[in-house]
């Protein structure tokens, strides 16, 4: 580890040192920014060490031991949503769209409720490390291992690849950096996390940031309402005219035809309800009492942050895009482009340092997201994978840990390629089709798993394959990936729509529904049977993992 | 955990309460939510202006509280669910496993 932490040193000081000679990037370089970023790097290491020292079991690895509470599970929840994409991009939305960009924020939003109601206290009863544990909970391991495994390794790649190559870009304007270093950082500082310090340092790494993220934004809100005499009335009407406009609002053209609006969100509802990363960090509590804790309190962070990132994207209207400071004149808006909002804003309100702080926020943020999200790719390939489907649940705990390691290694290097391979690619589409697959392939066969008797093995592996399928399929053939990728026009798509959750996501429930009821089969009847007493389990918790001793 | 501890638990009118009366007040609040959300969707989609529409004749238009107003929504119903869940139906679980325990010594 010594070592690593050598090269990593360098390599920040050469940062530093290039950061003297002013490369080229757009903006001047911020001093302040670095430094804050080096005291959040050499916290979250020290953290990592702290944690590394406990990790000594797979059950510490995987979820922390068991030993968070619903509060600090609740801020590592909503740390993983505020992504940096989703508080640059609503920000950044509401900045050039308005009311739209509240659209956006419900839709991410409304999934949590729902995922309290429904999902998050079976989840914990029935699951041990990853979601394909209460899938295959009375199923045939191999074959629903393989395909939920298969599912969450494709969610996390598709959302890995577009973390890294947004913060790439991101770090480039913000800290002057090339591009490559940018990933590679990235890409190593996130091994360094989760190898060493698994998710006890990945959830404290998590809390940190969001609790960081959460106090830079409350403060930006609070300096524009302090602009604005503390008056929405004022805000707004400054907004529409500097806009000239008060289409900012109304709904604009975001979600334009019903399907759209409709498909947009199934994905994000039961996108979110797949995702994971997210379904990992219900089993890091000790009980069902403490996950819907979890989630009362992420709601109740998230719902916050938009509502904050709403003021934010206004309050730029107000005081970034009057302010010829923050202007490319020649590409017709914001320096860095206009997801550039929120981190101007910091500029407009709290002068060079707060910008630092915000760009140093953002990084971190950065680095927060790509370490869950590793954490939980690589659990489904030692966890599902290795130790269920290849040593048919036989595994030695300890090289269950040490496959878990390499494929955390395997992973990062993996998104640094990938990276660096996708720089100057169109990746619009890499979120939502890993919100569709999270949707259409992982979310109808962990529901039905728990709500319906009659789910089989047979149905399942059918149903959750062609919804994975029709997902991929239906956005290559859709606006952005035919038409704009291909054909350079979006109107040339072979499928009309943008989100194709809707029909995925139908194809995935119907095809699950109608080849678990046409299967005869002895092993169908037997997992029939079964749900009996998992339905015990997933109402009481008795026989949960920690819940009580055997 | 055995099949015998569970099938005591099936058979025990105190599961059959629990789990009746979770699941009509988990699926009443998820149907709530979801209603209003595509409501709010379907509203969009069909007539967008209704949504844009000015309150008193000021700036600000209709959309805005309502949509402020999903947001709070979707954590009070969260509060709610986890409050009653933490007290009244994991003392119902309480009382079944005591109950499990005592019958399986």
């Amino acid at each position: 580890m010594n070592k690593i932490l050598l090269t990593l040193f360098l390599t920040l000081n050469s940062l530093l040192a290039s950061a003297d000679a002013g490369v080229s990037g757009q903006r001047e370089l911020n001093l302040a920014a670095i430094v804050m970023f080096l005291i959040f790097v050499f916290a979250t290491l020290g953290i990592t060490y702290w944690a590394a020292k406990r990790t000594k079991t797979a059950k510490d690895f995987y979820t922390a031991g068991g030993g968070i509470t619903g509060f600090q599970n609740g801020l590592a929840i909503a740390g993983d949503y505020m992504s940096a994409a989703s508080f640059l991009g609503i920000s950044g939305l509401v900045y050039l769209k308005g009311f739209d960009g509240l659209i956006y924020s419900i839709g991410f939003l409304v999934g949590w409720p729902v995922i309290l109601f429904l999902i998050a206290e079976q989840l914990r009863n029935l699951g041990k490390y990853t979601f394909a544990d209460v899938a295959s909970y009375r199923l045939r391991q191999t074959p629903i291992r393989t395909l939920a495994a298969f599912g969450s390794i494709a969610t996390v790649l598709l959302y890995l690849i577009a973390q890294m190559v947004g913060s790439g870009k991101l770090i480039q304007v913000l800290f002057g950096l090339p591009y490559e270093i940018a990933v590679i950082l990235v890409g190593i500082l996130m091994v360094l996390y989760v190898t060493f310090g698994g998710m006890l340092a990945t959830t404290w790494v998590q809390i940190i940031k969001a609790i960081l993220l959460l106090s830079g934004a409350t403060f930006m809100a609070y300096m524009i309402m302090d602009h604005v005499g503390f008056s929405f009335e004022t805000l707004f009407s400054d907004a529409i005219h500097i806009k000239g406009t008060d289409a900012i609002m109304s709904p604009g053209g975001l979600v334009s035809d019903p399907i759209s609006a409709i498909s947009l969100g199934i994905a994000l509802m039961f996108g979110t309800a797949g995702l994971p990363h997210i379904l990992m960090r219900f089993f890091t509590v000790s009980d069902a009492k403490e996950a819907r804790k979890s989630v009362f309190y992420a709601t109740g962070f998230i719902g916050y942050f938009y509502i904050l990132t709403f003021i934010i994207g206004f309050g730029a209207i107000v005081l970034v895009s009057t302010n010829p400071q923050y202007l490319d004149i020649a590409q017709g808006t914001l320096f860095g482009g206009n997801n550039m909002a929120a981190i101007h804003l910091s500029h407009a309100v709290g002068g060079d340092l707060f910008l630092g702080f915000i760009s140093a926020v953002a990084f971190a943020t950065i680095l927060a997201v790509v370490s869950g999200l590793t954490l939980a790719g690589a659990s489904a390939i030692s966890h599902d994978l290795y130790a269920n489907v290849f040593a048919r649940g036989v595994a030695d705990e300890m090289k269950e840990m040490r496959i878990s390691k390499y494929a955390t290694i395997a992973l990062g290097m993996l998104a640094i390629l990938l990276g660096i391979i996708f720089e100057n690619q169109n990746i619009a589409f890499m979120v939502g089709l890993a919100f569709a697959i999270a949707a259409s392939a992982n979310f109808p066969i962990l529901f039905l798993s728990m709500y319906w008797k009659k789910l089989t093995t047979r149905g399942a592996v059918i149903g959750g394959t062609l919804g994975l399928a029709t997902a991929i399929i239906l956005v290559l053939l859709g606006p952005i990936v035919w038409g704009e990728i291909i054909n350079g026009d979006a109107t040339k798509a072979i499928f009309p729509y943008k989100y194709p959750a809707l029909f995925s996501v139908s194809v995935a429930f119907i095809a699950i529904w109608f080849f678990s009821i046409t299967d005869k089969s002895e092993t169908a009847k037997e997992e029939i049977k079964a749900y009996e007493d998992q339905y015990v389990r997933s109402q009481t918790g008795i026989g949960a993992q920690g819940a009580i001793s055997h | 955990m055995n099949q015998e501890v569970y099938e005591k638990i099936r058979n025990n009118p105190k599961f059959h309460e629990l789990v009746t009366k979770r699941s009509k007040f988990a699926w009443s609040l998820a149907i709530t939510i979801l209603s209003v959300y595509y409501t709010f969707i379907l509203v969009i989609a069909f007539t967008p202006e209704t949504l844009g529409a000015s309150i008193g004749g000021g700036v600000l238009s209709v959309g805005i509280p309502i949509g402020i107003f999903i947001i709070l929504l979707c954590f009070v119903l969260t509060g709610i669910y986890t409050n009653r869940a933490n007290n009244e139906f994991d003392k119902l679980t309480e009382e079944l496993k005591a109950q499990a325990r005592a019958e399986n010594e």
